[in-house]
């Protein structure tokens, strides 16, 4: 095989598994989110079909392709029928920089366990998810309903304060190790932290990082675009069936890719401190890798949900003040805090 | 392949520029602009400038154009009021020839660029991210530095101007 078509065929091998792992992410999320709210809630929660209930999430997904699609007549319909779509470009495209191991060889090919090593790396990753905001507000614009209109001028402001604060909290990830690739990123902390994760230096950042991720993917504490006792559902509330099912997977494949930037800047992303990779088997390094990043990633995920049955929702001014007037501080001073650490030697240098 | 795209995005970006201009709802004129401004983002990539396109992608589309459409949106600027009738006819004319002119001497310049010189490929070094870096932060620190202060200045002249009379404190934006 030339080396043209082998890489060409490695990269489609490994967008695919990375499609089919995300569209699988979100029905086992959709049942851990059940059981896990109904164990919480002292109740049994979906438990009716197959083992554990599990099979609850296919018959939920059935149930959505078959039921009657609706567009208000009001609506823009272009728009309307465009935004969902939109909705999950950025969810499936963020991931090609997430890297999943080392370069490993097979036969005399070289392959990089990661979609595309551009130099860019994570500013690839944020542009793209920079780009969700839009499906959102078409939604809410499109549907022509107050409610809707509402969660999505919640949205964008929500959206662009919270990922000041995570940007900049990123950046500080950065200063360290010296390079935008996430690669670069999960070999300093192997060569340089102790248990191979940047949790520790970064733990301020971390936090930042942490509950903007929440702001981000509009999960509870910070679901006001979608606050259902005051905008019924927010931009999405004249979406039915399918459409509406598009919008629930992007949001949980952006949770999922979201937890993996987490994991990879700050856990040591497909690393254990006691396993670096299996040189001498390509493919051990890659199944063990990418395991390893969706077992911490499960981790991030489950976090998620014990959240949003465990706090009640901010109030909107609250949510302002704390996008503005804490984290952005704190992710500026943690930055500064960086910088200087690396500048005194105190952060080694890659 | 790489010609196949270029095509296909430079069709991309012209169309959907032509609609930023004509039409009549601003909504879609700045969803358009989302459209024109992604498809530069891969020209720079074509370019071989991957760091221009994610900045690009990240400014302009992921901060200032959501601003663009908060504000469209908030203030509820429906389709355009004007008909295409009111107005003075004289105005379209000059925009008219305004924008050919302009076209024309754009024409020239990139003719007039190309006739004769060989145009060397842009090296690594001049759009790789640690010498892009390295220049912005030591020969053009103060350009840099300057560039920062004019935002910074904007940034306060807005919020001064936008500043209700302190009576009442504490309302949402």
């Amino acid at each position: 095989m030339s080396p043209e078509l082998f890489h060409f065929t490695a990269t489609a091998v490994k967008l695919a598994v990375f499609a089919f792992l995300l569209v699988n992410v979100v029905p086992l999320m959709v049942w851990v989110e059940r059981r896990a709210s109904a164990f919480m809630q002292d109740r049994p929660g979906p438990n009716r079909l197959g083992p554990l209930g599990l099979l609850q999430a296919i018959a939920d997904a059935l149930k959505f392709l078959l039921k009657e699609d609706v567009t208000p007549s009001g609506a823009d319909k272009g728009m309307y029928l465009l935004a969902p779509v939109l909705a999950l470009i950025p969810a499936l495209t963020t991931f090609v920089v997430v890297p999943f191991g080392p370069t490993v060889r097979f036969g005399e090919n070289e392959v990089e366990l990661v979609v595309t090593s551009a130099e860019t790396g994570v500013l690839l990753f944020l542009a793209l998810a920079s780009l969700g905001v839009y499906s959102l507000v078409m939604a809410g614009y499109a549907s022509n309903n107050k409610y809707s209109l509402l969660g999505s001028i919640r949205a964008s402001a929500q959206l662009i304060s919270y990922e000041l604060a995570l940007t900049l909290s990123v950046l500080a990830v950065l200063i360290p190790a010296s390079s935008f690739q996430l690669n670069d990123i999960v070999f300093y902390q192997l060569d340089h932290m102790p248990l191979g994760m940047n949790i520790l230096p970064q733990f301020l950042g971390f936090t930042v990082f942490l509950v903007a991720a929440f702001a981000e993917t509009n999960r509870l504490p910070f679901d006001l675009p979608e606050a259902e006792s005051e905008l019924v559902a927010g931009y999405h509330t004249e979406y039915s069936a399918m459409r509406f099912a598009t919008f629930f997977m992007a949001e949980y494949m952006a949770m999922t890719v979201l937890s993996a930037l987490l994991v990879t800047l700050y856990f040591g992303g497909w690393s254990l401190p006691w396993w670096h990779g299996n040189p001498d088997s390509p493919w051990l390094t890659a199944v063990g890798g990418l395991t390893i990043l969706f077992a911490k990633v499960g981790f991030v995920l489950f976090f998620f949900v014990w959240v949003r049955w465990t706090y009640p929702r901010f109030r909107y001014d609250q949510l302002m003040k704390l996008g503005w007037k804490v984290l952005l501080p704190l992710s500026l001073a943690n930055l500064i805090l960086i910088a200087v650490l690396t500048l005194a030697g105190v952060l080694p240098a890659p | 392949m790489e010609v196949a795209i270029f095509v296909i995005f430079a069709l991309l970006a012209l169309a959907s520029a032509v609609v930023v201009v004509a039409h009549r709802n601003p909504v879609y004129s700045t969803i358009s602009l989302v459209v024109t401004l992604v498809s530069l983002a891969v020209f720079f990539i074509l370019l071989g400038a991957p760091f221009i396109a994610a900045l690009q992608i990240l400014i302009y589309t992921g901060a200032i154009l959501v601003l663009f459409l908060f504000v469209i949106m908030l203030l509820n600027v429906s389709e355009e009021a004007t008909h295409p009738e009111s107005g003075r006819r004289i105005q379209r004319w000059l925009a008219i020839l305004g924008a050919v002119t302009f076209a024309l001497l754009l024409g020239l310049g990139v003719w007039n660029g190309y006739r004769g010189t060989d145009f060397a490929p842009m090296s690594e070094e001049l759009v790789s991210l640690k010498s892009l870096a390295s220049a912005l932060f030591s020969e053009y620190l103060l350009p840099f530095e300057i560039v920062g202060l004019l935002l910074l200045v904007a940034i306060i002249a807005a919020t001064v101007l936008a500043r209700k009379p302190p009576r009442e404190e504490g309302s949402t934006p």
